[in-house]
């Protein structure tokens, strides 16, 4: 195809783009505009039905809790597709991590960041575990609690070395974490057959609205959640310094 | 008030996306893509959704620097 043609393909489809995303855009509702039915009828009705004060989880956990299913099982994959790409091929070693290797050309972390190092991973452990036990109070959950909570291994290795991180970070444990994590959320909801409803459905007592223990299934589903993202986001972390830190391809 | 908020958080956001693209060097780029997430945490808190602002910190200030940053690290090691 010539240049010319190609202009003339690109002009035409680019005047359709134009055309068909300016009647989309005219169609939205203004920007910062009025709250839609679905949303009003659904911060009117969760804290009611749900004895949930933070409505998003209450429609990730419980509402359309089967979309976060999957979204799990997504994570899990690539969690799963990534322990085996970075694993260790025929064609290389594992080395003494550099910062302990004879001839270093690291220096030891100094004690300040050291400290720092103690206090933050401390810090974020404690606030991985605030955001995944109050999901269904407060904005967060199982998500971002379990990434915080992984951030806190990280902080580890900024401040200390290598060998330290994989003294503290059982694998195994991090993987049986991932998994159990993943399949808890199957049998949570598993939980709605066996009482006789539907699959997911909330089916645990609901408690008071606004205390530590309401919601039903829904802070055991961020708990399951806050699991597998923790160990996954763990593994990501481990299998990625591995690549950086100890595995080498073999001179030939 | 809170249309001052978003108008600083539309800007912040356009200026670091834009920051993004013109770092040339991938080292630089991952920091300045932190910003970036920082940026969209901050717009989207603004927007009053504190849960997606959560998800956006931890992924975007957290996981994909650190990701990128090793895989750099472990491609100047095997150019060494």
């Amino acid at each position: 195809m010539s240049r010319r043609a190609r202009l003339i393909l690109f002009a035409v489809a680019a005047v359709g783009l134009a055309a068909t995303l300016g009647v989309g855009l005219a169609g939205l509702p203004s920007f910062g505009g009025q709250i839609t039915a679905y949303a009003r009828m659904l911060n009117e009705a969760a804290p009611r039905q749900r004895h949930v004060t933070d409505v998003v989880s209450a429609i990730s956990f419980d509402y359309r809790g089967i979309d976060t299913l999957f979204e799990e099982f997504i994570l899990l994959a690539a969690v799963t597709g990534i322990s085996v790409l970075l694993r260790p091929l025929s064609d290389e070693t594992r080395q003494l991590p550099e910062d302990k290797a004879p001839a270093r050309t690291i220096p030891p972390p100094s004690p300040a960041v050291w400290l720092l190092a103690v206090f933050l991973g401390s810090l974020l452990a404690l606030t991985g575990l605030e955001t995944v036990t109050h999901g269904q109070l407060t904005p967060g959950g199982g998500f971002q609690g379990g990434v915080v909570l992984a951030s806190a291994f990280y902080v580890v290795y900024l401040g200390t070395n290598y060998t330290t991180v994989e003294r503290y970070q059982p694998n195994a444990l991090l993987e049986a974490s991932d998994g159990v994590g993943a399949s808890g959320y199957v049998l949570i909801g598993l939980l709605g057959l066996l009482a006789g409803t539907a699959f997911l459905s909330n089916v645990v007592g609901l408690g008071d609205t606004g205390n530590l223990i309401s919601g039903g299934t829904i802070p055991l589903l961020n708990l399951v959640v806050g699991l597998e993202v923790a160990g996954g986001f763990a593994i990501l972390a481990s299998e990625f310094l591995d690549q950086t830190a100890v595995i080498r391809t073999r001179r030939r | 008030m809170s249309q001052a908020l978003i108008a600083v958080a539309l800007v912040w956001a356009a200026a670091s996306g834009t920051a993004v693209v013109l770092t040339r060097d991938p080292l630089r780029q991952a920091f300045t893509a932190g910003f970036f997430g920082l940026a969209l945490a901050f717009l989207y808190l603004s927007l009053q959704s504190g849960d997606v602002a959560l998800s956006q910190i931890v992924v975007g200030a957290i996981a994909l620097p650190l990701i990128v940053l090793l895989s750099l690290a472990k491609v100047g090691k095997d150019q060494e």
